[in-house]
């Protein structure tokens, strides 16, 4: 009896070796992708019936497509000047959001680690802090445009300082709740101030601080956006500034969707980066 | 030599917060032998943990020294290696990196070979040989336990420190935790400080069970010398009259001598307590005649 319940466990992945992969894929199609398209495909719809009738002052779906075929089908092409395609417009705020972001996870995390390991710091710094991450980003460009003098700057000094404040002060709260039996085993192997800081200190805080640079990559693509409208040139916040002028609502639309799925992108790509670094520890 | 190996000296311990003072400890004398095992027990709060940090070296005593091997500890090190009492072992390093952090920073003179092969050997003492690449995360209480303890003899204290090594853990895993540490102890001979509340595995493990006095400004009350055959086999000693006696030696410490400053000042706040009720049962007569 035993053997030949045996004889057959061992047969069956044999046969069937692709049978649990296939089960499997299916569940993984009508548990996370079947959702999000019904859904996808019912606002569709609805859009299209609230747009379509005469008096309607948006467009529905089926002309947005039409309109902007020509933009979806060339995301590259170059006639000059402004007049690129979309790939370049969303690069060209890519650009300036990296290096925005670049300089505010340097400067953030850095000061997020002043601030968490020296009280005196927090004491003068916090207050500074808890008053200008309140001002709207928007709020920082003419002051940086009279600083810099030029826009590409400005909009990533723009960048830079609204993403800046979630990085410190997560950063700052991770290195302020790193147990005390963590500095213990450092103090008792006698490690020194740049081995702490890389053994024990950053991986420690590692999951508060990404979760402070999620927060900040998503608000510099909020920035940016607006950022461009005003300074104008490449980008694709200056796209929808332009395409607003020109009156051609499907452009809008069509670049809306866009800096959505760009946006959510850089989430769940710092997101997974943060994962990977963090190896799934995040507190235990 | 072999005597006064580690040494306390008229340790006094007061924390200052908020501008009022509490005596913790107030002078603790003590001297250990070398391979010598001994046990601290006390009521909670008594001081323990903080007499264990100060020879540590995490704490700074208010007044005293403690000397080990003829050198003043005044920081923590290597040569005194810490169990915690939660483990403490880093979450984001597997049970081999957790060990290799304090092998690779106490053991910089060896090879790289021969440092992975001390790594290896810690943690098959410990039987532990099986989860290298595990995370703290994925293994039980027990065996982070038993990894923290690998930790701190891969560093080859002078003094091995247990903080509660086993209070975390159920009764069962504590059982055979005790019976490795005493077996480890046999095979390395090291010296050991451990603190507890646990009567039985003080005498179980213990050549000497310092017992101290309730806080504030707790103190040496006694000390007893266990003076039982080692291997020790705690099935054999259940039954064994010399074993029950140390027991109730420290049992009477715990819950008669010291028991009574704790009821003294029970039934001082009972009087307070009766006072108060006459009190008040005076001013509701005063109040009923108006």
């Amino acid at each position: 009896m035993s053997s030949v319940q045996r004889s057959n466990t061992l047969a069956k992945p044999a046969a069937l070796a692709w049978a649990p992969d296939f089960i499997a894929l299916q569940q993984v199609v009508v548990q996370r992708v079947l959702p999000p398209v019904v859904i996808l495909a019912l606002l569709g719809i609805l859009w299209e019936l609230l747009c379509s009738s005469p008096g309607a002052v948006l467009p529905p779906p089926s002309q947005v497509l039409r309109d902007t075929w020509e933009l979806i089908a060339n995301p590259f092409y170059d006639h000059g000047g402004n007049d690129v395609g979309m790939a370049w417009q969303i690069l060209a705020s890519l650009e300036r959001v990296a290096y925005g972001y670049s300089l505010a996870v340097v400067a953030g995390i850095a000061l997020g680690v002043l601030v968490g390991q020296s009280t005196w710091a927090m004491r003068g710094l916090d207050p500074v802090f808890q008053v200008l991450r309140t001002v709207p980003p928007l709020a920082w460009l003419p002051i940086s445009l009279a600083g810099f003098q030029d826009s590409t700057p400005s909009a990533i000094f723009v960048i830079f300082i609204t993403a800046i404040w979630p990085i410190i002060i997560n950063t700052s709260v991770g290195i302020r709740n790193i147990p005390e039996d963590y500095r213990n085993v450092a103090r008792v192997l006698r490690l020194n101030g740049m081995e702490y800081f890389t053994r024990i200190m950053l991986p420690a805080a590692a999951p508060y601080i990404f979760s402070g640079l999620r927060i900040g990559v998503g608000l510099s693509w909020l920035a940016i956006v607006a950022a461009e409208m005003l300074i104008g040139g490449v980008g694709i916040g200056f796209f929808i500034w332009d395409a607003w002028n020109a009156s051609m609502i499907s452009d809008i639309i069509l670049a809306l969707v866009y800096v959505g799925i760009v946006g959510f992108v850089l989430d769940r790509l710092v997101a997974f980066i943060g994962n990977r670094v963090t190896r799934g520890t995040a507190q235990g | 030599m072999s005597n006064r190996y580690l040494s306390i000296e008229n340790v006094d311990m007061t924390f200052y917060a908020k501008g009022t003072q509490s005596q913790v400890l107030k002078g603790i004398d003590l001297t250990v032998d070398r391979g010598e095992y001994i046990s601290i027990i006390g009521h909670s709060g008594c001081g323990k943990s903080t007499l264990l940090n100060i020879v540590a070296g995490l704490t700074e005593s208010t007044s005293g020294a403690v000397i080990l091997d003829g050198k003043e500890v005044n920081s923590p090190g290597p040569d005194r290696s810490v169990v915690f009492q939660n483990h403490s072992l880093l979450p984001w390093l597997t049970v081999y990196e957790n060990v290799a952090l304090a092998v690779n920073k106490t053991c910089r003179t060896k090879s790289k070979a021969e440092r992975h092969a001390w790594i290896v050997k810690n943690l098959e003492m410990v039987g532990m040989g099986h989860a290298l690449d595990k995370r703290p995360a994925e293994i039980s209480g027990g065996m982070k336990q038993r990894v923290g303890i690998a930790r701190a003899l891969a560093m080859e204290p002078k003094v091995l420190l247990l903080d509660e090594p086993f209070g975390a853990l159920d009764a069962l895993t504590r059982a055979h935790l005790q019976e490795e540490v005493m077996r480890i102890q046999d095979e390395l001979g090291n010296t050991v400080i451990m603190i507890t509340h646990d009567v039985d595995e003080a005498v179980l493990l213990s050549d000497r069970i310092v017992m101290l006095t309730n806080g504030p400004s707790a103190r040496i009350g006694e000390i007893l010398d266990i003076d039982l055959p080692r291997p020790r086999d705690r099935i054999a000693l259940a039954d064994d009259p010399r074993y029950n006696h140390y027991r109730q030696e420290v049992l009477r410490f715990l819950y008669e001598k010291q028991r009574k400053v704790e009821s003294l000042a029970q039934r001082r706040g009972a009087v307070g307590e009766k006072e108060k009720d006459e009190k008040e049962k005076a001013k509701e007569k005063r109040m009923a005649k108006a």
